[in-house]
């Protein structure tokens, strides 16, 4: 609908990015009190949560820093876990590439699971809005969530160790994941590009350095797109 | 053990400038060229490839638990997952998930 002005726009993404406050705040703040664990002082713990802004890549070079793994080990595992970021980036393009370079570089470094997903569900709900109203909207959607990863990682790195183990908080990224995933599935396609990437994580889990996440992300995209070409291809042939 | 500050910086200052590649790379660098179409149809199906691999592991062998299956957590995931295809609504799922987690832990574990 071309009649919602930017602005309504800009609501409409805070309000589709405040329920993840939900997850947001115990994530981050998990992260701030298990870097906090691993010896990182309240400068080095907040840094990384404002340059990486990834939590599971910061959880996965947390992880094997604290096992003591090689440097170069950690930084190429947790950027694997981050490379779903340039798919995103690709999939945003043809919905933001007209943008201003300075609004593309912030646009990007703003891309996370949360204000992606969305946004993609928006963008394709409403083909009508210009640049200018896709951008209010994903700033919108990331207005309530990157501020408050910055501010609990700080919080979670000052109160450190007084979080109970009780709390289960490890769980947190699964669920919120998981969460997300189910709605996604809306089609054929869809489920078997799940399915299959499922299937190939848990065969390719041997893989060092995070290689079976990458293998399964290709093998489910491929596995979805070729599905939707054979159920086009199905429909066409029922219609003639 | 305890991580060596040179360590540290390097992958804390190499994951941000990583990470912020990563994402500028389409969004920034192919701009406005169109995208053929190949490639747009794998696109739409990426964090549905990607997220799923990303979870498995997690509840398969749970870092809490030094990777050995726990009941609880495959209960939460198996309903967080169920209920947020279903219901086609995330925080409800979610909600529901942690739930099912501490009921869980409060009686097996």
């Amino acid at each position: 609908m071309t009649t919602e002005t930017t602005k309504s726009v800009y609501w409409q993404g805070v309000r589709d990015g405040a329920p993840f406050i939900l997850v947001i705040v115990p994530f981050s703040l998990l992260f701030g009190v298990v870097a906090t664990e691993a010896g990182l002082n309240v400068f080095e713990t907040l840094t990384f949560s404002v340059l990486a802004l990834g939590g599971a890549a910061q959880f996965t070079a947390l992880q094997l820093l604290t096992d003591g793994a090689p440097t170069v080990i950690a930084l190429i595992s947790a950027l694997a876990v981050n490379l779903r970021m340039a798919m995103y980036s690709a999939s945003l393009t043809p919905w933001l590439g007209e943008a201003r370079l300075g609004q593309r570089a912030l646009a990007a470094y703003f891309t996370v699971d949360q204000s992606y997903a969305c946004a993609i569900v928006k963008f394709e709900q409403n083909p009508g809005w210009d640049i200018p109203r896709r951008l209010s909207y994903f700033f919108g959607v990331v207005t309530p969530i990157c501020p408050l990863w910055y501010m609990f990682t700080l919080v979670g790195a000052l109160v450190g160790t007084a979080i109970p183990a009780g709390l289960a908080l490890d769980f947190a990224l699964p669920i919120t994941f998981l969460a997300m995933i189910g709605p996604m599935l809306r089609t054929p396609a869809h489920l078997a590009a799940a399915f299959v990437s499922v299937t190939c994580a848990l065969v390719f889990a041997v893989l060092p350095y995070n290689l079976g996440l990458l293998v399964a992300g290709l093998a489910g995209m491929m596995t979805g797109a070729r599905i939707e070409v054979l159920l086009e291809r199905r429909k066409d042939a029922a219609r003639t | 053990m305890s991580i060596d500050t040179v360590d540290l910086w390097i992958v804390i200052i190499g994951l941000g400038l990583g990470s912020f590649a990563l994402r500028f790379v389409f969004l920034g660098l192919v701009g406005n060229r169109p995208l053929p179409a190949w490639v747009l149809r794998h696109l739409r199906y990426t964090a549905v490839a990607v997220l799923p691999g990303l979870v498995v592991p997690l509840v398969v062998w749970p870092a809490a638990t030094e990777g050995s299956v726990d009941a609880p957590r495959m209960a939460a995931a198996l309903v967080t997952l169920a209920a947020g295809y279903f219901l086609r609504n995330m925080i409800v799922a979610i909600v529901l998930g942690a739930l099912t987690l501490y009921g869980g832990l409060a009686f097996l574990g």
